[in-house]
């Protein structure tokens, strides 16, 4: 391979500039995509299930209906769990809190990270350096390992979940906002503010944030499947405010013992959870690809 | 004479002979159409276009190549006798690099930084079968003498980082030149190096290419470039070339109306006039009008020029035009212009701003050394130089940009802060900066309305439909219309982009504007106009300009005061005329000597006009 050749196949990608793209048009760009259209339509699905179940759940999730881990018969579409509740009843009551914890920790672990990664970033000094090293850090630990031990101190109330969460998201999401960030600070549309003295807040909301929510939509989908996936083990390991609840997590937990004869008490929830981790997975995956699509072809123009 | 002989020699031995070349988009809309042009064996053939003419498409074309999108339509390539457009694929990759050759534009993506440049140009022989090592090395360091870079080991063991960006444009040309081509492709190589450097890389070019035979066609937006290096020059407009013959006939008495404006809006050393740019701009493909694509901008249109493209009609010895007035166009005096820039100014003695001992750094870098400068009332200061003359930085740091600077900068009695930020709000909104790249001053989230009525509300000036009013007014001042305040940056040319970032600039009527190289990313024809424009609002609305630039004969158009820097220093400082005409440094005449222009290349040919 001559110079030459290497120097034209180089020349492919620059194809004619196509405009950047706004943000909201990003979504609705991602949506043509199959992927994207298939984990909106799991998530959606999950989302109206949580909501909606409780008011067609054909049982109160805490009535004993027949004997424990009663396989699918006449009053239970999906048989009863091991103290012989109805299954589809719980599963029915059991999906809006996960839901709810995981998107609220999840939102303000994002509010959090974009904040320090932006002030991190934007401060151009030795504060980018404290602040960085401090998010490398807690990022040593894994997530579980430091939600496990705040919950296990003191104790499993619904806010130290979503304190112990928003605080383990932050860093990871702190990394991804400041790197996306830095090329644009770079840019002379932040310089020509700074010579009109426009405020350091007001730079980083009204110049930088604008231009890096392309890479935060992403971020947002992960952490979220990764919220829901450390709030269902939480659960799983029995480390909820009330353990009698209806809750998927829980529910794995409860009835895995009964799975060779019974699997429905199990396996009903751990379905749901993949389905809707699966879901903001794949959203997540059409945005990003999207977005590089679309971040490709302005680098060339 | 001689040229003419030449140039009727070179039709019968052409080289090169590319014949109707057509190129569309993969869904039919045409690019380019019906380019014929041969090339003499040793002789440079210039192609100058603006952007979007289609002129690096023909380059990448003579090598067989289309961007993804385009497809190559019809017409042939002859290299040798051999149409290169109906090679296979293997063949035609034997025939790059050896027989057709390519270099473009930025040599630094070009290289592959990892491998050292030896190594580079070995693979540039042993792709070619050249396989006999000890003779590669020879050839290696031939190659290296030819284009006067040294050829010890010592410095061919370098990394691509480890060379300037005219050393490494050298690499390219060497790695052009090794397998002694028949035919190279040169897509604008000098784009973004300094004069001095750029005179260098021409001059290789030129001697290389006679010294080896080899048919090289020169693609530039640059017509004084192409001036300086080309015998014969094609000019490509909308897709097709609108005017071909040699270069001294083409500049001095041009065929075609558009070559004509053309060379009206190219700055000139010799005389400070105002510069015309061209009004509209130039269709797109699939939008370009069925006769002369010119015929909407031209002012010799007539109604016969929107029915059929016209013809090439010959004007003269290898001369001619796609125009059907060519006959009448040629025979017209190229346009000339009285001056606007050396007008009377009875205000210039008041100072509206001044430099005092200066001195910046980088870090323990001192990239300045003891500035000292005086702006006057409603003046235009040039401040010129080549990259890392400290041109940028000086005018960074007095608009608080760059912090990291002593001595004073006064705003007419007022010292001002080294930050931008710690400075007082009112000398904020009287400084005001017009950066290099339009295409990263507007933020791409913001419509131009709000980018432009953002200093409006930063100042506390005005705001709901007053601040709307003031933007509409703005927009119209600077050329633009008030409905152009919806739209986003990307939906703007760069020309426009950069009206946008003047009228955000002077909206919150500064007094002292900065440009810093501020048409360096624009056409020539976009250049004129937007240097028209800042000319005008200097006069209309009074406020002083520094204006940065490396442009020498920008700075004769625009500015009545020039400083020359270089290395940190001030050369040499003085009224832009008298600068320019009897320099006093050595550095300044070598400055002026190496800028490419129109005359001195016409001048020193010394032929007679046809």
């Amino acid at each position: 391979m001559s110079t030459t050749q290497e120097t034209i196949a180089r020349l492919e990608g620059a194809a004619t500039p196509t405009p950047p793209v706004r943000s909201s048009t990003l979504l609705a760009r991602a949506l043509r995509l199959w992927r994207t259209r298939i984990g909106a339509l799991f998530v959606l699905l999950l989302v109206i299930i949580a909501i909606f179940g409780p008011y067609v759940a054909p049982h109160d999730p805490s009535e004993f209906i027949t004997l424990p881990n009663t396989p699918p018969q006449g009053n239970a579409v999906f048989g009863t769990d091991y103290l012989g509740q109805d299954v589809l009843s719980r599963f029915l009551h059991g999906g809006l809190d996960l839901m709810v914890t995981a998107a609220v920790s999840t939102a303000l672990g994002l509010l959090l990270g974009i904040a320090i990664g932006l002030v991190a970033g934007y401060s151009r000094n030795a504060l980018d350096d404290v602040l960085m090293r401090a998010m490398d850090v807690m990022m040593a630990f894994p997530q579980i390992m430091l939600v496990l031990l705040a919950v296990s101190l003191v104790g499993p109330q619904k806010w130290v979940v979503i304190a112990s969460i928003v605080l383990t998201t932050a860093p990871r999401v702190a990394r991804v906002a400041r790197g996306a960030a830095l090329p644009v600070i770079e840019r002379d549309f932040v310089a020509a503010m700074e010579t009109m003295g426009q405020s350091r807040i007001r730079i980083m909301t009204g110049e930088l944030l604008p231009n890096i929510l392309g890479p935060m939509m992403v971020e947002a989908s992960l952490r979220l499947t990764y919220s829901i996936g450390t709030i269902a083990a939480l659960a799983f390991l029995g480390l909820t405010s009330d353990p009698n609840a209806p809750n998927w997590g829980t529910m794995i937990q409860q009835n895995r013992i009964a799975l060779s004869f019974q699997p429905w008490g199990a396996l009903l929830p751990i379905i749901a959870i993949a389905l809707l981790t699966l879901g903001t997975g794949l959203i997540g995956d059409g945005i990003a690809r999207t977005a590089a699509g679309i971040d490709r072809k302005r680098d060339n123009g | 004479m001689k040229t003419q002989q030449q140039t009727s020699e070179a039709v019968t031995t052409a080289a090169v002979r590319v014949k109707d070349l057509s190129i569309s988009t993969t869904t039919g809309i045409q690019v380019v159409s019906d380019v014929s042009f041969d090339i003499a064996a040793g002789e440079v053939l210039g192609v100058v276009g603006e952007s979007g003419s289609g002129k690096t498409t023909v380059g990448l074309a003579l090598l067989g190549h289309t961007r993804s999108g385009l497809r190559i339509t019809g017409g042939s390539v002859l290299v040798g006798g051999e149409d290169i457009l109906d090679l296979q694929d293997g063949d035609l990759r034997r025939k790059r690099g050896s027989v057709i050759s390519y270099v473009p534009q930025d040599p630094a993506s070009s290289l592959n930084p990892a491998l050292r440049i030896g190594v580079q140009l070995r693979e540039v022989l042993e792709a070619h079968g050249r396989g006999n090592r000890r003779e590669n090395e020879k050839r290696i360091a031939e190659m290296m003498r030819e284009v006067a870079l040294p050829d010890d080991p010592k410095y061919l063991a370098r990394y691509p980082h480890e060379l300037s960006g005219g050393q490494q444009q050298r690499i390219g040309l060497a790695m052009a030149f090794a397998n002694r081509p028949r035919l190279i492709v040169l897509d604008e190589p000098t784009t973004g190096l300094d004069v001095t450097t750029q005179a260098t890389v021409l001059s290789t070019v030129r001697d290389l290419a006679a010294a080896h035979g080899v048919a090289a066609l020169y693609v530039s937006h640059d017509l004084a470039v192409v001036a300086a290096l080309a015998r014969r020059v094609a000019v490509m407009y909308a897709g097709r070339i609108v005017e071909v013959g040699p270069a001294e006939n083409l500049f001095k008495s041009s065929a075609h109306p558009y070559t004509r404006k053309l060379v009206a809006a190219i700055p000139r050393l010799s005389g400070g006039r105002a510069l015309l740019g061209i009004p509209g701009h130039a269709p797109s493909p699939g939008q370009r009008p069925p006769g002369c694509s010119f015929a909407p901008r031209c002012p010799m249109h007539l109604a016969a020029c929107d029915e059929e493209v016209p013809s090439l009609v010959p004007v003269g010895e290898g001369h001619s035009a796609r125009c059907i007035r060519a006959h009448e166009v040629v025979k017209q005096l190229q346009v000339s212009v009285a001056d606007r820039v050396d007008a009377e100014n009875p205000d210039a003695n008041e100072a509206v701003l001044t430099l005092r001992d200066v001195v910046a750094r980088y870090g323990k870098v001192e990239v300045l050394h003891s500035i000292n400068l005086t702006l006057g009332k409603r003046e235009c200061l040039a401040i010129v130089g080549e990259s890392g003359s400290g041109k940028t930085t000086t005018a960074r740091s007095i608009a608080g940009l760059h912090h990291d600077w002593s001595g004073s900068v006064l705003l007419g009695d007022q010292e001002l802060e080294t930050a931008a930020r710690s400075r007082s709000r009112e000398s904020r909104r009287q400084i005001q900066y017009i950066f290099q790249n339009p295409y990263g001053s507007l933020n791409p989230r913001k419509t131009v309305g709000e980018s432009v009525g953002q200093p409006l509300s930063i100042f506390g000036i005005a705001k709901g439909v007053e601040a709307d009013h003031r933007v509409a007014e703005m927009l119209e001042q600077v050329s633009l219309s008030a409905s152009y305040s919806r739209r986003y940056p990307d939906q703007l040319s760069g020309g426009e982009r950069q009206r946008v970032a003047i009228a955000r600039a002077l909206i919150s009527s500064p007094s002292v504007l900065i440009c810093d190289e501020v048409t360096s990313a624009l056409d020539v024809s976009v250049q004129a106009a937007i240097v028209d424009l800042l000319g005008k609002l200097q006069h209309e609305i009074g406020v002083s300009m520094v204006f940065v630039t490396h442009n020498l004969p920008l700075v004769r158009s625009i500015a009545q005061k020039v400083a020359v820097l270089a290395d940190g220093n001030i050369l040499e400082y003085g009224d832009t005329a008298q600068v320019l005409t009897s320099p006093q440094q050595s550095y300044t005449r070598q400055l002026i000597a190496n800028t490419p222009s129109l005359e001195t290349t016409t001048r020193a040919s010394g032929l007679n006009i046809g």
